[in-house]
């Protein structure tokens, strides 16, 4: 027993060990360095931080920028995921239909953009976004509507980007919800309409509570996602104008990689920390809720 | 009287589904016919989707000038010595949780588990500042090394190895195999498929990881595609063409892998909703 004991810990170490050196210590250490002033001055010789306190995270709270890099985010957020979980709903919904006649040709073409590159295809993306050759302008023309600048009006950048994102992740979340909608048997539905339930009361009494452990998993998924809005904002607009798309990473990595203010970036790190850790509590709780009834 | 309603019906739900395709399916088009155009072509409204007179000025432009081989090369590596050592540290840590009894087993799965919640940016900084003490910046070593060892790798291998026969197990010990025999002959073997779908999900993931190469790889020699596309569109701002190229070198890859191991990367979404 002894021996099994020892072999396993030889299974296990080179992943302990790894974990530890670059996970576990380094969400210590990056608390640590949250309560210090460490700069750039400091990465040249750690011995140059000097211990603060909360003196971050209250210069944090006095930051505009990061008060608005806040609210860009969780602008972004709170559109954006509600908006995501419903079409990829809807989109499953679709998908999962009896009617559908090209059930693999679809799931091909919607998953497709979930596996590109976000930097490629947001490079992409500013392209389609033109205001003055994309093919969304055209797009947008054939159906009589105007374009506005989108990458470069603080009212619209946003949105452009909270598009492309959904976009983006629509196909892998419809995938999700299928594999959901699929395990619902198909005896529960016979009984609603034996009960006289129509198309939507079906949908509505019995999908939507069947489904909701799905539901709260890629609402999830998609929170914890968004709430670390980077690479899109980086190559879409770089924060602009008028930092309308500044957002929490953004800023963290302005601060941590662009001026070494390493010790303020890590306070702000820990506030992301805290932003996806409350939001999880707080879906988690919905999900009680919610569970009951199914 | 049915068919006679479910008619428009089909109609209307295929129809949806074409018009998001179109959606789904415009940009990627769109990228490809911009990345064959001239600038003359580039800049012309409406837009001409089929271009009148193709070039392959932008893809030359950018193996040329720009050298995108080089961040090509850097990101093959990277990803492929990420996937390879991340699924033998990840099946030998799942296999140790899900096959043998030590003291601290589940406290330290927890342990392992509990990491997931925990975001990359957290862990960033002092990564970053402990691969600058050692000298790794600029290296494979400090793109590869923190990829390595994920908590989900580890969780993942552990539900398949558990449910492998012990049995199995057992009579290759009674036969006087090793115990790296055992793994390396009978275990590894029997979770070909657990490798596949997980290998394609890190494989996937190391190729289209950006913050971190990104922090890692100050030195263009060292810059892996995302980083390269970043920077060529921020350097070549207004040539759409050669920004278009560079776009269809990192992400075409990715998509033909896809559409080659296609039902692995399903089994990749089906596993990953599980873990809810």
């Amino acid at each position: 027993m002894q021996r099994r004991a020892r072999v396993a810990y030889m299974f296990l170490a080179p992943a302990l060990i790894l974990m530890m050196v670059f996970v576990v210590v380094p969400v210590v250490a990056s608390f640590v360095m949250s309560l210090t002033d460490f700069n750039i001055r400091a990465l040249a010789n750690w011995g140059n931080a000097r211990f603060i306190g909360f003196g971050n995270y209250i210069r944090l709270f006095g930051d505009e920028l990061f008060w608005k890099a806040l609210r860009n985010t969780l602008y972004f957020v709170g559109i954006g995921v509600p908006l995501a979980v419903t079409l990829s709903l809807l989109l499953a919904a679709l998908l999962n239909s009896p009617l559908n006649r090209a059930k693999s040709l679809f799931r091909i073409g919607y998953y497709l953009p979930s596996i590109t590159e976000t930097v490629a295809i947001a490079v992409v993306w500013r392209w389609v976004l033109n205001s003055r050759y994309g093919i969304l302008k055209q797009a947008l023309e054939m159906v009589g509507l105007d374009s506005p600048n989108w990458l470069g009006d603080p009212a619209w950048a946003m949105p452009a980007i909270i598009m492309m994102a959904v976009w983006k992740g629509l196909g892998h979340n419809a995938l999700i919800f299928l594999a959901g909608l699929q395990s619902i048997p198909s005896t529960v539905y016979e009984a609603a309409q034996i009960d006289g339930a129509n198309g939507w009361e079906q949908f509505r009494f019995v999908t939507l509570p069947l489904l909701a452990p799905t539901t709260f998993f890629v609402g999830t998924m998609t929170l914890i996602g968004y709430l670390q809005l980077f690479a899109e904002p980086y190559t879409l607009t770089d924060g602009g104008p008028l930092d309308a798309t500044l957002s929490i990473v953004l800023y963290m990595y302005r601060h941590g990689f662009k001026f070494f203010n390493l010790g303020y970036a890590s306070a702000m790190a820990y506030v992301l920390f805290g932003l996806i850790f409350v939001a999880t509590l707080l879906t988690m709780k919905r999900k009680g809720e919610e569970v009951t009834f199914g | 009287m049915k068919r006679a309603k479910s008619v428009p019906l089909a109609l209307v739900i295929n129809l949806l589904l074409v018009i998001g395709l179109v959606c789904m399916a415009a940009p990627f088009a769109w990228m490809l016919s911009t990345s064959f155009k001239g600038t003359k072509d580039i800049f012309r409204y409406p837009p001409q989707w089929i271009p009148s007179r193709p070039t392959l000025d932008n893809y030359t432009k950018l193996f040329r000038t720009v050298n995108i081989a080089r961040p090509f090369a850097n990101t093959v590596i990277t990803a492929v010595s990420i996937t390879a050592l991340s699924l033998l540290v990840c099946s030998m840590a799942g296999y140790a949780f899900a096959k043998f009894d030590f003291p601290g087993k589940d406290v330290l799965f927890m342990g392992v588990l509990g990491t997931l919640m925990v975001p990359g940016q957290i862990t960033m900084i002092p990564v970053f500042l402990l691969l600058k003490k050692l000298g790794l910046l600029n290296s494979y070593a400090g793109l590869v090394l923190p990829g390595i060892a994920s908590a989900f790798g580890i969780f993942f291998m552990r539900q398949f190895i558990v449910t492998l026969p012990n049995e199995l197990l057992e009579a290759a010990r009674i036969d006087g195999a090793g115990e790296f025999f055992t793994f390396n002959r009978i275990v590894l073997p029997l979770c070909k498929p657990a490798l596949a779908t997980l290998g394609i999900l890190n494989f996937t993931g190391s190729w289209n990881n950006f913050l971190w190469p990104l922090i890692i790889s100050t030195d263009e020699s060292m810059y892996t595609l995302p980083v390269a596309v970043a920077s060529l569109a921020g350097q070549y701002a207004t040539e759409y063409g050669l920004q278009m190229a560079g776009s269809v070198v990192v992400i075409m890859p990715i998509v033909i892998f896809f559409m080659l191991a296609q039902q692995w990367f399903m089994e990749g979404i089906a596993m990953t909703g599980m873990k809810g």
